[in-house]
């Protein structure tokens, strides 16, 4: 082989990652593991009181999964910025974008999936109505992916600098505004009676959109802050 | 710059090449070109920008006024990925992945030369043996060879190394020079900064001299 | 070439742009500053609303500042484009100076809406798809300016911020339909304080001036906070030095 294709650069990719994912499965876990804080906190908060918990379900869990996925954001980049792997990356003769890509749908994998995986018992924990288990669940599958690539872009900003903490929840919640509200927002639609389809559409609408955009823009990002 | 009378063009050509950081001039003007089985020196103080000018070639950075060709073909990053290796002051490795699973990684991303296996590659640059070690497990001079190994591999015929004898013994020092000399044997061409005359290829032509602007 | 377009190519050198910007942000300011008497006169020549009382005239405040919100933040993200692809440094700068002029005209439209909601909801707070959607737009620009000055090197911080800034626009229609969404999810039929009433011609002309004086006054800053920032970057250089020394 000389010039690799993009499945066998991405085949390549994945498979790194899902070693170092393997290597390091502990920290798996850790997204999950901060929900199940959040969750926590919040019903301390409410007094544990069935009803009250149920009513904020929905929404307590999708901020739980926000907030953990921002959290996750730093290990997007980080470590191959750190090592210089990044530059190899733009050096590579596949397109930067194909590989943040890759990188991101295997980030997901390691932390997205686990946090919905929790998902149905960190509800149990809230008393949420199991009616509405099924689009919360549809609406984290759209929504966690979704976060992830506008997380991605916020992510190669700033990759560059140390301890940037609040500078990347603060630039990361606004673009996470229109994600949180159709998905928080078709659950409280299925719990008014209503149809949810319509809001777990557009959320598919943006991920089809995202998948094609933030790689881009990510890319372009990385270019920026590795100069 | 060369006044060759081969016409085909030389395999990178730059010409007045600037760049600067915080609006303050790190390098520039410069004019020089580098042939098929040629080696260009580069030298300077610490400062000099000699990283800058390899990073510039590489694509990693951009220069504020010039033109860099390859093949006498403008540089697009497609044509750069292909013609160019480079290998930096960081190694690009995972901590937590052995030799052979960073050297196969870092293949599929860029290439291998055709009939060379990783494998190999570890014999040549003396990491036999150390096929399952993690690289958080090697020296700094071991992952230097492991860098090395992975330059081995790359299909590219102009190799950027900024300084590559950085953490090697005298050994290694050797391997490098060897390293060299054959790629230019096979119609590569390499670019090397160092910042010091404690080692230097066997084969340089030419030196580029680098002062540091105030 | 073109005589326009060489004047545009001109004023990207720095001293030009200094000198440029030296002349007529004082005028900007001054005549906006101007307009902004005149229209504060009119605002209260107009009879007062037999609903809202006196209270209502905030709106001529709080009105052009919601639209030089939104109409800074595209212009930003416009020269921000420009700077990234064709790396022109002055649009860079320009880009920047746009961002701290654009959310206080963002904090002008929050506090004017719920100084103005106060009589009407009770509170200083509703959480109206307009005011929440410019609270959002807040957050936007105050991550641009984070991220502009967290970045040592000034091109990459005004590059990565100039990409924010065009991620920003390009979301802002998708952020403010989805906090419509969700308005209207949860209230009901919201109570249009802020609502497209047809306004009456005597009310029009304040309106107008207050828009026009909002812009002049944007422009003045705008190239006062460039010319600012142009002689900071360019610092050390002769022009510079010179200038320093012209002056008393």
């Amino acid at each position: 082989m000389s010039t690799p294709t993009l499945l066998q650069a991405a085949k390549a990719l994945l498979a790194r990652d899902l070693r170092l994912l393997w290597r390091r499965r502990g920290d798996a876990l850790q997204p999950a593991l901060f929900a199940l804080l959040v969750v926590l906190l919040f019903a301390l908060a409410l007094g544990g009181e069935p009803r009250a918990l149920a009513s904020v379900a929905p929404a307590v869990l999708w901020v739980a999964v926000l907030l953990a996925g921002l959290l996750s954001l730093d290990t997007l980049f980080r470590g191959d910025a750190e090592d210089g792997s990044l530059e190899q990356w733009i050096l590579a003769p596949v397109p930067l974008a194909w590989l943040v890509a890759v990188r991101v749908f295997s980030h997901w994998l390691a932390t997205g999936m686990p946090l919905i995986l929790a998902v149905p018992l960190l509800g149990e924990l809230l008393y949420l109505p199991h009616a509405q288990l099924p689009v919360l669940l549809a609406s984290l599958a759209l929504g966690t992916p979704l976060l992830s690539l506008l997380g991605a872009v916020v992510a190669a900003l700033t990759v560059g600098m140390r301890r940037s903490g609040i500078l990347v929840a603060m630039l990361a919640l606004p673009l996470f505004v229109p994600v949180l509200i159709f998905g928080a927002g078709s659950v409280a639609r299925s719990a008014q009676g209503q149809d949810p389809v319509g809001a777990l559409l557009l959320l598919a609408a943006g991920l089809v959109l995202a998948l094609v955009l933030a790689p881009l823009a990510a890319a372009a990002a990385i270019r920026i802050a590795l100069n | 710059m060369s006044a060759e009378t081969d016409p085909s063009p030389p395999l990178l050509a730059a010409r007045a090449l600037t760049f600067t950081r915080n609006d303050a001039p790190v390098f520039g003007p410069l004019d020089f070109a580098v042939a098929a089985g040629e080696a260009l020196l580069v030298q300077g103080d610490n400062g000099a920008g000699k990283t800058s000018l390899l990073r510039v070639l590489a694509g990693l950075l951009h220069a504020d006024s010039g033109e860099i060709q390859f093949d006498g073909k403008r540089a697009r990053p497609d044509l750069r990925a292909r013609v160019i290796a480079y290998l930096g002051h960081l190694p690009a490795l995972k901590a937590d992945l052995g030799t052979l699973e960073n050297l196969h990684f870092l293949c599929g991303l860029q290439g291998r030369r055709v009939r060379q296996l990783p494998g190999n590659a570890l014999a040549v640059v003396g990491l036999a043996g150390y096929e399952d070690t993690l690289a958080r497990h090697l020296s700094a001079g071991q992952k230097k060879r492991l860098s090395l190994a992975r330059l081995w591999l790359a299909p590219a015929p102009l190799w950027l190394l900024d300084e590559p004898y950085a953490n090697l013994d005298l050994e290694g020092i050797n391997l490098v020079n060897r390293m060299i000399s054959a790629h230019l044997r096979d119609g590569g061409a390499a670019l090397v900064t160092t910042h010091g005359a404690y080692a230097a290829p066997p084969v340089q032509t030419r030196m580029l001299l680098l002062e540091r602007r105030a | 070439m073109n005589p326009v377009f060489r004047w545009f190519h001109q004023l990207g050198s720095p001293p030009t742009f200094d000198r440029f910007a030296a002349r007529w942000a004082p005028w900007c300011h001054l005549l906006g500053l101007l307009l902004l008497a005149v229209g504060g006169w009119l605002a209260f020549q107009v009879p007062a609303d037999y609903q809202q009382g006196d209270s209502f005239r905030i709106l001529y405040i709080h009105v052009p500042s919601a639209w030089m919100s939104l109409l800074v933040f595209a212009l930003m993200a416009f020269y921000a484009a420009i700077a990234l692809v064709w790396r022109i440094k002055l649009c860079e700068i320009l880009a920047m100076a746009c961002a701290p002029i654009g959310a206080a005209f963002t904090v002008i439209t929050l506090a004017t809406g719920s100084i103005w909601g106060k009589p009407m909801w009770g509170t200083w707070w509703d959480w109206d798809p307009r005011l929440t959607t410019e609270l959002i737009l807040l957050f936007l620009y105050l991550g641009v300016i984070g991220l502009y000055g967290a970045i040592e090197d000034r091109r990459s911080a005004a590059r990565a911020a100039g990409l924010l800034a065009i991620v920003g626009v390009a979301l802002l229609p998708v952020i403010r339909y989805s906090v419509v969404w969700w308005n209207s999810l949860h209230q009901g039929q919201t109570i249009r304080i802020f609502g497209e009433s047809s306004m009456d011609s005597s009310m029009l002309a304040p309106l107008v001036v207050m828009v026009v004086a909002t812009k002049l006054w944007f422009l003045g800053s705008l190239l006062a906070r460039a010319r600012a920032d142009n002689l900071r970057r360019e610092s050390g250089k002769d022009w510079v030095v010179k200038l320093a020394q012209v002056r008393p």
